[in-house]
Formats: structure tokens, sequence, C-alpha cells
């Protein structure tokens, strides 16, 4: 029997006093053998970063327990320079953000090259600058050369990942640990990463441990699966098993909150729309004094219309001008061209003067819960604010505000909290009560569930569906995720740079896609085919 | 004790020395009338040129006048000066800031004008307006606010251009908040930490220029006593009579000093980039 790359016991790690526990992780076991992708799956706040952190040694935090073995060798008994060895040399690490993990002052090739010398790497007969090139071309950079002089700003953020892989994988680790790789990437580009990343993990026999919160990308490249949930391990064993057959209630938990692929019906449109949008356009221009004018078309002759109840959604990757589109629906920004009708006057050119009456009409919900509540504000003053504007008086408003927090199922009393005393996924619905204070007719949501915890997302898409239909309202819900889409909405709008190339009923769209970027959506999609499996609720 | 006494500034040993400093020099000042039964511009040329001793704790003068009861009543200068310059130009650099800040076409005009202003070096320019208009202390004060307010103008600016592109800010234009309310309710609040560490240093360099000037015989007329004037009296006899510049000099960089250590102070505490910085 081969021995295990990594092997972790009994490993507790302390928080620091005043945490809302004592200990980040609690006596965690398990192995990672070599070939193997182990997942370490759990919601934020389970410890998985926590675990993994604690093995490159990276972690602030005291470990109170237990033992990592590294190839045989205690990590926690290293010292500092044996430590610089085992890191990058024997076990190394890509993070979530690759922005942010690349130095933004130093050429990428450079980066990786420093690597190499820092270990005093030597190949037979190759040359350090031979050896870059050649893992660039190994992680399917196109145009390694010219790539390779090239500064982190200039790359994509799968480009930029893919650095980040070859500089993991430079001196041929043991141990890749990949901390949520994928996650701020488009689905796309998500999909090339994990297939990139399989590859080379076969190829080179390396130990991969995984940290993900998301069961798609569990199902596509998990070898073996460890859920964690508020620092202790709660089920452990082979991928098919946990995700076919979990035994744990918090696991099963977990898998039933992944939206399922089964869309539903979309229900019949009654009536005019109560918002329709014809040619709206977005231009953004930007006149250098010594460049020549560059002109950048983010929302692109775009037709949409929202009917009173229903739920339209617009499917696309960054960059592809949904957001856009949907903030210049709500006039939080002007749009350069066409029309936007509401109740037969056109909102589209009005100045913030004239734009007032509406206002309260369209609302939006944001994607970052932490950033769209004032932190110096109680959550009570900032429901209040808009309805305040409208000179509601302030019992009245606070009255209303207590009926909302009970609405979307937070007690009522928490108004004088600030927002920094609530969960990701409350400060989402506390955002939901501001947009309800204002009785709107349309409610935007901008990503309004992309920042939060599967399980977390599940309840606020629940609410969501819930308001729509007991307030009457319709939502025009854009998002990057199909799944998420498939759940929530009636119809589907799917834009590409700045176009809508495809629009349809949900159940149509899923059944037979007819452009070809939809149908891309669709195979990048992580865990289809576990997820077609289980189509059926 | 009261709610604001608890706020972990008043616990920082940098806020604690510096505004204990501050407070001494100020209340010595006030007091001046009861700390000496002298008269500061009481001419005795009898008396000139004596040493520090237990009569004269600083010594006299060319003119025979005490140099202690002088320095105290120049202190008066300094920290009125230094209040009213700090007080007005983190005033009108907030309003000015604000404004560039937040309206977008007025930002532009407004921020070149405010770089015309720095360009002008600070002293050149008060030397200028206090040989326009005379050498009273409103001429004084003005001189060495307006080359301030670029300063503050461009922080405040600073900080709103990040703060309009957060999303609550966003969801308040959403909200129907009319522009006046949002620069009040949700902008204002996020300056006032930076605003009152500039303010210190606003106040330093305001009691250094102000030195400066009377030095330079720009500033207040040589009857009055201010520490600058003082000094530039005793440049004369400074071989002969050393303790006419040394202690005055000393006052001033004690005071400069501490009311640094108090912006130190200050920043650390108030300000949450240099909290996270210093993980506190």
């Amino acid at each position: 029997m081969t021995a295990p790359v990594l092997s972790i016991r009994n490993l507790s790690v302390a928080l620091p006093a005043g945490g809302d526990r004592a200990l980040a992780v609690k006596n965690v076991s398990f192995d990672v053998m070599p070939g193997e992708i182990v997942c370490l799956v759990g919601e934020s706040g389970s410890g998985k970063s926590v675990t993994a952190s604690t093995v490159m040694r990276l972690s602030p935090l005291t470990v109170a327990g237990g033992s990592i073995e590294l190839e045989g060798e205690d990590v926690l008994k290293a010292g500092k320079t044996r430590l610089r060895q085992l890191r990058g040399g024997r076990m190394s690490m890509i993070f979530q953000e690759p922005m942010t993990a690349l130095n933004p002052v130093h050429r990428v090739g450079e980066q990786v090259a420093e690597l190499l010398r820092a270990h005093r790497w030597q190949g037979k007969g190759v040359s350090v600058e031979e050896r870059v090139a050649q893992l660039f071309a190994d992680v399917k950079l196109p145009d390694p050369e010219r790539l390779l002089r090239s500064y982190p700003h200039q790359l994509s953020g799968g480009q930029r990942q893919r650095v980040m892989i070859a500089m993991a994988l430079a001196l041929e680790p043991a141990l890749l640990i990949a901390d949520e790789p994928t996650t701020a990437l488009d689905v796309t580009t998500q999909a090339q990463i994990l297939e990139l990343l399989r590859e080379l993990q076969r190829k080179r026999g390396t130990g991969v441990l995984f940290i993900t919160h998301d069961f798609g990308v569990v199902a596509d490249i998990a070898d073996r699966v460890v859920v964690m949930r508020h620092g202790e391990v709660v089920e452990s064993g082979r991928a098919a098993d946990v995700l076919h057959n979990p035994q744990h209630d918090y696991t099963k938990m977990l898998i039933a909150a992944v939206p399922r692929l089964n869309p539903r019906e979309a229900r019949p449109l009654s009536g005019t729309p109560s918002l329709s949008a014809r040619d709206l356009q977005k231009l953004y221009v930007t006149r250098g004094l010594f460049r020549g004018t560059r002109e950048v078309r983010a929302v692109d002759h775009v037709d949409l219309d929202l009917y009173k109840g229903q739920t339209l959604g617009i499917v696309g990757e960054s960059g592809s001008g949904k957001s856009t589109a949907a903030r210049c629906i709500a006039r939080l920004i002007a749009p350069s061209g066409g029309s936007i009708m509401l109740d037969g006057q056109d909102i589209a050119n009005l100045n913030e003067r004239g734009l007032h009456p509406f206002r309260r009409r369209i609302q939006v919900v944001f994607q970052d819960p932490y950033r769209s509540l004032n932190p110096r504000r109680t959550v009570g003053q900032s429901i209040i604010e808009g309805p305040l504007n409208y000179g509601i008086s302030r019992d009245e408003a606070l009255q209303r505000a207590r009926q909302l927090m009970e609405t979307v199922g937070i007690d009522a009393a928490a108004l004088d909290r600030y927002p920094h005393q609530f969960s990701g996924g409350q400060r989402q619905r506390i955002a939901i009560a501001r947009a309800l204070a204002m009785e709107p007719e349309i409610l935007v949501a901008d990503e309004a569930v992309s920042a939060l915890d599967v399980s977390v997302q599940a309840q606020v898409l629940d609410l969501l569906e819930s308001i729509r239909d007991s307030f009457g309202i319709s939502i025009l819900f854009i998002t990057h995720d199909l799944r998420v889409a498939a759940r929530l909405c009636d119809r589907i709008a799917v834009m590409q740079h700045g176009r809508i190339v495809e629009f349809a009923d949900t159940a149509t769209l899923f059944a037979a896609p007819q452009h070809d970027y939809t149908k891309q959506l669709f195979a990048a999609l992580p865990g289809r085919s576990w997820l077609e499996g289980r189509t059926a609720p | 004790m009261p709610a604001f006494l608890r706020h972990p500034a008043f616990r920082n040993p940098s806020v604690l020395i510096g505004g204990g400093i501050l407070l001494a020099l100020f209340i010595v000042t006030v007091c001046a009338p009861i700390l000496s039964s002298l008269d500061p511009s009481a001419i005795a040329p009898r008396l000139r040129l004596r040493a520090p001793s237990e009569q004269y704790l600083m010594g006299t003068d060319a003119l025979g006048r005490d140099v202690w009861t002088r320095a105290i009543y120049g202190g008066r200068i300094s920290l009125l000066v230094a209040a009213c310059v700090s007080v007005i130009a983190v005033s009108l650099g907030l309003v000015i800031g604000l404004v560039a800040g937040y309206i977008r076409w007025l930002d532009g005009p407004v921020m070149r004008a405010m770089d015309g202003l720095m360009a002008i070096p600070g002293i050149l320019l008060a030397i200028a307006l206090v040989s326009l208009s005379g050498a009273n202390l409103t001429t004084v004060i003005v001189a060495i606010t307006i080359p301030e307010i670029p300063r503050v103008a461009r922080l405040v600016r600073g900080v709103v251009l990040s703060i309009r592109e957060e999303p609550y800010v966003e969801a308040a234009i959403g909200l129907g908040t009319p522009t006046r309310k949002i620069l009040v309710s949700h902008v204002l609040p996020n300056t006032v930490a930076p605003l009152i560490v500039q303010g210190t240093y606003i106040c330093a360099s305001a009691i250094l220029i102000e030195a400066i000037l009377s030095f330079l015989g720009a500033g207040l007329s040589s009857e009055i006593p201010t520490w600058g004037n003082i000094i530039a009296e005793g440049r004369a006899v400074f071989q002969r009579a050393p303790w006419i510049i040394l202690f005055p000099g000393g006052l001033l960089a004690v005071t400069i000093l501490a009311v640094n250590i108090l912006g130190d102070g200050l920043r650390d505490t108030l300000d949450p980039r240099m909290k996270k910085r210093l993980g506190a």
C-alpha cells in the first residue's frame, strides 16, 4: 500500500479569544494519497480554509493539537528553513484571487523563474528560462513567449490562474493545495481550469487538496470528499458515495440546496408589460489627451419586457453587460440611447428631479451584502431612509420596517443593530426589506445571491419567490449562474458582449439551447452529469 | 464618565502625551496674567540682558522686558492662530472637497484651481498678502489658511471618490435620497477621522509659519509679543544673551512636537486603514 502524501491526524486549531467558538478546527483527520483529489467542502466559517493554510503553516492561528505529516515528515515540527524548502518544493498552494497572489510590478515569467532560483532548481541541461517556458506551455497558456513578458494586469483572470498553477507545479510538489481556485472565475473559464488541473495532476501523480463550497465542482473532480461544518469533519468518503448517498444530515442539506437543473414551467404572461426597454444602449467613451477615443459598447441594442409577477433572468459572464443593463433600467446610470417605458412614461432620459417619483417603483438588491448597507447606520435607519424621502412619517416608516423584518425572517428587535452584527444571508434579507419598504413594482436583483453560501442562497431564493408571489412584483434577476436562474426565472435572456444572444422560456432554454454561447455555458456547468442525474425531484 | 472618553483614542499613549502637553500649554497661556505680574511690553533699560534667575525665569531681552512673560503671552497668539487656521482650513477644504468629489462636472475646474494654489509657496503667499493689507491678526490667519485649504480639499475629495462608488451610496440614490442628504449622512461621516488627523498637522504647520512670518518681519508688528517676534529680536544679541532665543524656540519646538505626537496617535486610533495595517 502506498503511503499518503498528506496525513492529518486529530488536528485542532485555536481561534483567538472572543471568537464565536474556541477552536477553528477541531479533531480533524484525513489523508490525501498520491494522485488523488480530495475535496474539502463546507460553507464559510466551516474551517476548511484554516485547515489548508495550517498545512502550509501560513495561518497565524495557533495549533492546539494533532499532527500534519507531509510524506511522513511532521510539518508542525519543521523549522523556518525547512518550511521554506517544503513550501513550493514539496507542497504548494493556489489561491482564490490570482490578481492579488501575483506581484503586480513584476513580469509573470520572472516571478516563476524567481521561485525556481530561490529553491536552487537544477534541471538536467535545461535552463531556468527554458523550464519556465515549458511550464507555461504545460498549463496551456496561449503564446507563452509573449505572456512570459507580461505583467499580471495584462492577463485575463483565467490566464492568471494558469500562471499560478504553473508556479505551484514548477518544483513538482507532492501536494497541491487549491483554495477555491475557480470561485472568482467565469463558468466557462472555471471548466477549463478544472480540466487542466485534473489533467496535470493525473500526469504527475500529485496529491491535491481542493477546497470548495460548490458540489458541482466536487462532482466534476473529486476522488474523495471531506465535508466540514463548524470546524469538524461530519462526513468523508468516496466522491460517488457522498454525492449519491450522503449519510450525514448536514451533507444531505448541502446537496439538497444545490439548485436542481429542472427548470420551472414559465407561467403565462398576462396584460401589458409593467416595464419595457427598447433598443437600450450604454456606451463608455474614454478620451485620452494623448490617445485616441476609445469606445466600449457595454449594452448594445437590448430589448426587454418585464411582466407583473414574473421573473426575467439575465444570464451572462463577467463583461457581458448584464449588470450595466440592469443599472440602466434601475436608472442608477443613464443609458446612452433607447427607451425605458414605465407606465407610458419614458424614464431613460429623465433627470434626477424627474426620476424622483419613479425611483420608488424600481428597487435594487445588490450583490455584496457587506457593502450595500452603510456600516455606520443601524439597520432600521437604512430601511426607513427611502420611505422618509417620500414624505412618510418616521413612526409609520418604522412600523412598516418592523413588519418587513418579520416578512424577511429577522426579529424586528434587530432594527437597532448595525450591519456587522448580522451574517451575510441576514444582511441580504435586510437589503431586500429595504427595497420592499418602498413598495416597488419592480425588483432588480443584481447577482443578489452570488456572494452567499449554497444553503443560504437557497433560502434567499425562496424568500424572493415568496415575495414576488405575495406582493405581485416583477423581478429582474441578474446572475452568472444558470443553476440559480433555473430555480427562480420564468424567462431567461442570455447576454454576451452587450447583446442578448438568446431569449426563451427557462424550460425551453434548458431543453434545447439554440445559440452556441448558450450551449457553451451549459457544457461548462460544474457537475453537469451529476446534476442531470438528479433532476427528478 | 462621558461616553466619548471611553473611545480607544483616549487610551493611546501618543494621544495622552501630546494632548496633555497641549492642554498644559493652553492653561499656561490663558493664565498668563496670573503666572506673571509683569507687563510683557514694559521696557526697563536698566534691567536689560539679565541672565535667567529666580526673578526672571528666562532672563530679560535687549529692552529689559521679561522673556518668560513675553513667551507666555506670545503663546496665546500661536495657539489662537493654530486653532483658527485649522478650523477654517478644514471647514473650507471640506466643503470644496465634497463638492469637487461628488459633483462630477465641478471636479476638474475646482481641483485645477486647488492645484494652482498648491503651486504657490505658502510663506511667499503669506508675505504677499500681509504686505498688501497690513499685518494684523486676521491677515496673518487668512494668509496661513489659504495654502492649507488645497491639502484638505484633496484629502476629502479622495475619500468622497472612494465612498461614492460604495454600493450603499448607490442604494441611497436608488432610494430617492437627494444628493445633499447623501453627502451629509453617507459621505461626510467617513471624512471625519482623516480630517481630525489632518487638522492636527495643519495646527503644527500654522504655528510654525506664524513664527516664521513674525521672524521675517512679515507677521504681526514687533510690539506684539509672539514667539517669532521674540526670536527675531533676540537674534541681534544672540551671542551675549542666547536665552532670548532658546526659551521661546524651545517652547515652539515642544508645541509642534506635541501637536504631531497627538496627530500620530489620532491617526492610529481613528483611521481604520491604519488600524488594519497595525493589526490592532
